[in-house]
């Protein structure tokens, strides 16, 4: 990309932090609704660790990777939304009537949204690491935490990119929220796979690329370095990418015509 | 397409026979000509569906035509999009603002979009935003903002990179007579000292006669008529003379009476109206219904309208004149309203 569509792209950054920061009820939903999950859960099920081949002796330390997802589904939801309202309102057409590319705005869309989304990252890992969750990688880790987080929200941010460029509706993105939790409560967000015993729910969860999300994160803070886990994780993150951002170009031709 | 043949090269705009065709087969433009002049304000006139808003969006370059050219700055707009979009500024139907962002946000996004570099940016935005009385609410979210600041906001954005040619998609609907009068200012100002060419589509009469050098009239996707307000004007050219009479029930004979000075026209359901013929004087009107003892309630003489010249291009009334504010006084029917009540009266 050369010198103005990096710029481009960097003044709807810009636009993005300006209208995430200027909603404040989002940020605490953003922020709030996760913790308060993992406090939730992390209080509750802590029992849940007398289990035998149960990975952690501690619950936090399991539940934390839990955040790390509902902060890239809040993120991709925020740009999602933001999308189809200049749809619908018609400030796609402004920006088409600007010497702005396509890539440079989906490349400015999905980056505001990972700005939020490493943002929330670094919160949660802060906070997990404040209420004495483990960290098995250590400080090597972190980046490579943060880096995962990255390209699972740009996954998830080029779905909800996607939805909203196909519907051009701002509530249709909204409506995809009870889905991707659908996706999320049907994965080894509560348990590892393994432990789970109903046959149908852990066929669900091996099939669910969430659940490989998941167990990447939970690597770095349970077992330390896993390959396999990090490979699948990061695999699974950038497979959802490819597709969303793939789809999200090719919706966007036809959403943004011009000679 | 001859563009130096019209003399509309450089800023101006050109369109020969453009049609878009949408799916389903709805033929929203009809083959319509364009010859916009450099520096002029033309206005194009037409009800709600009549094709205005399709023709602004395929001359911006966000619609491709279906058939037919048309050469915008003296680009072609369908394989020069990006050159076109270079020398044109729009503010489209809809002023689509972001409610989050400020006026100055705005200004900076634009400005920047445009490849103005920060300073530049800042300072256009600030000169833009007092040209449009928004220095004051410039860092306040333009979701407080009221109709008419947005509206003006809109136009400040179309200008940011100095545009030669300015499209205005019916840019003061739904506004009051305050913002909707100091907007056409800036739109005079525009072209008159900055020389910028102004294509404006407006369902409003007032607003075509008071702003454009020169008119369109579109209808179905095609242009029904152009030319000045007062060419057109002139195309009608005898006045309108209407009566309602004080006891209904006069109402048949009062027509009649009328009826000898002229083509019958369209009346209020009260009244009855006729066109004037030539050598034919109020006088003589008052005089006939004196005569025949008929008590008239009021008695109107409307000079030719541009509605005027849609009824006899198009044998109905413009929908928008209907739409209107009431409150505003209809300068597009300068009726010469006469107190003339007992004319005609009982001796």
């Amino acid at each position: 990309m050369s010198a103005a569509p990096l710029a481009h792209s960097g003044l709807l950054v810009r636009r993005s932090i300006l209208r995430v920061a200027r909603q404040p009820a989002n940020i605490a939903f953003a922020f709030a609704f996760p913790l308060l999950l993992l406090a939730v859960n992390a209080g509750g099920l802590d029992a849940a660790t007398a289990l035998p081949g149960f990975p952690s002796g501690s619950y936090l330390t399991f539940a934390l990777a839990v955040p790390f997802i509902q902060g890239g589904l809040f993120a991709a939801l925020t740009s999602g939304q933001g999308l189809g309202q200049d749809i619908e309102s018609g400030f796609l057409k402004r920006l088409a009537l600007t010497p702005l590319t396509r890539s440079s705005l989906l490349a400015g869309q999905l980056a505001g949204s990972l700005a939020l989304g490493t943002f929330q990252a670094a919160v949660f890992l802060a906070v997990g690491l404040s209420a004495s969750a483990g960290f098995a990688a250590g400080i090597a880790g972190v980046p490579v935490l943060l880096a995962l987080s990255i390209v699972i929200t740009l996954g998830f941010s080029s779905v909800g990119a996607l939805v909203a460029l196909r519907t051009g509706s701002g509530e249709a993105v909204q409506g995809m929220f009870p889905l991707f939790f659908v996706f999320l409560f049907l994965s080894s967000m509560a348990m590892p796979r393994d432990l789970i015993q109903h046959d149908w729910f852990r066929t669900i969860a091996t099939y669910n690329p969430v659940s490989y999300l998941l167990e990447a994160i939970r690597s770095l803070l349970i077992s330390g370095w896993d390959a396999e886990a990090l490979a699948l994780g990061f695999g699974c993150a950038a497979g959802i990418a490819v597709l969303g951002v793939t789809g999200a170009a090719l919706s966007l031709r036809t959403r943004m015509v011009r000679t | 397409m001859s563009g130096d043949s019209h003399g509309t090269t450089g800023g101006g705009i050109e369109a020969e026979r453009l049609v878009r065709v949408f799916s389903g087969g709805l033929r929203a433009v009809d083959g319509i000509d364009l010859a916009v002049a450099p520096g002029e304000i033309y206005g194009f006139l037409g009800p709600n569906g009549a094709g205005k808003s399709t023709t602004v969006l395929m001359l911006t370059t966000l619609l491709p035509p279906t058939a037919g050219s048309a050469r915008v700055g003296g680009f072609d707009i369908a394989r020069e999009g990006p050159k076109v979009r270079e020398v044109i500024g729009a503010a489209l139907q809809e002023a689509a603002l972001d409610p989050l962002l400020s006026g100055r946000d705005h200004m900076r996004l634009q400005g920047g979009l445009h490849g103005l570099g920060r300073r530049e940016r800042e300072r256009r935005g600030d000169e833009l935003l007092a040209r449009v009385g928004l220095a004051e609410a410039a860092d306040r979210k333009v979701g407080a903002y009221s109709g008419g600041m947005k509206r003006r906001l809109d136009l400040a954005l179309a200008l940011v990179h100095r545009p030669r040619i300015l499209f205005l998609d019916e840019p003061t609907t739904g506004l009051d007579i305050q913002s909707r009068t100091a907007l056409w200012e800036e739109v005079v100002r525009l072209a008159r000292e900055d020389g910028v060419t102004v294509f404006l589509t407006t369902q409003y009469l007032e607003e075509a006669d008071q702003l454009a050098d020169r008119l369109g009239i579109i209808d179905h996707g095609r242009m029904v008529a152009e030319g000045t307000p007062a060419e057109l004007k002139a195309e009608i050219g005898r006045s309108a003379i209407e009566a309602v009479p004080a006891h209904p029930s006069d109402l048949p004979r009062l027509a009649a009476v009328l009826e000898r000075f002229g083509e019958p026209t369209a009346a209020s359901p009260k009244g009855a109206a006729v066109r004037f013929g030539d050598g034919d004087d109020l006088a003589a009107v008052v005089r006939a219904l004196d005569a025949e003892g008929i008590r008239v309630a009021t008695l109107t003489v409307h000079e030719p309208t541009l509605d005027d010249v849609f009824l006899a291009k198009t044998g109905r009334k413009l929908e928008g004149a209907g739409d209107e504010p009431a409150a505003e006084p209809s300068a597009e029917a300068p009726a010469a309203e006469l107190a003339v009540e007992g004319a005609g009266g009982r001796r």
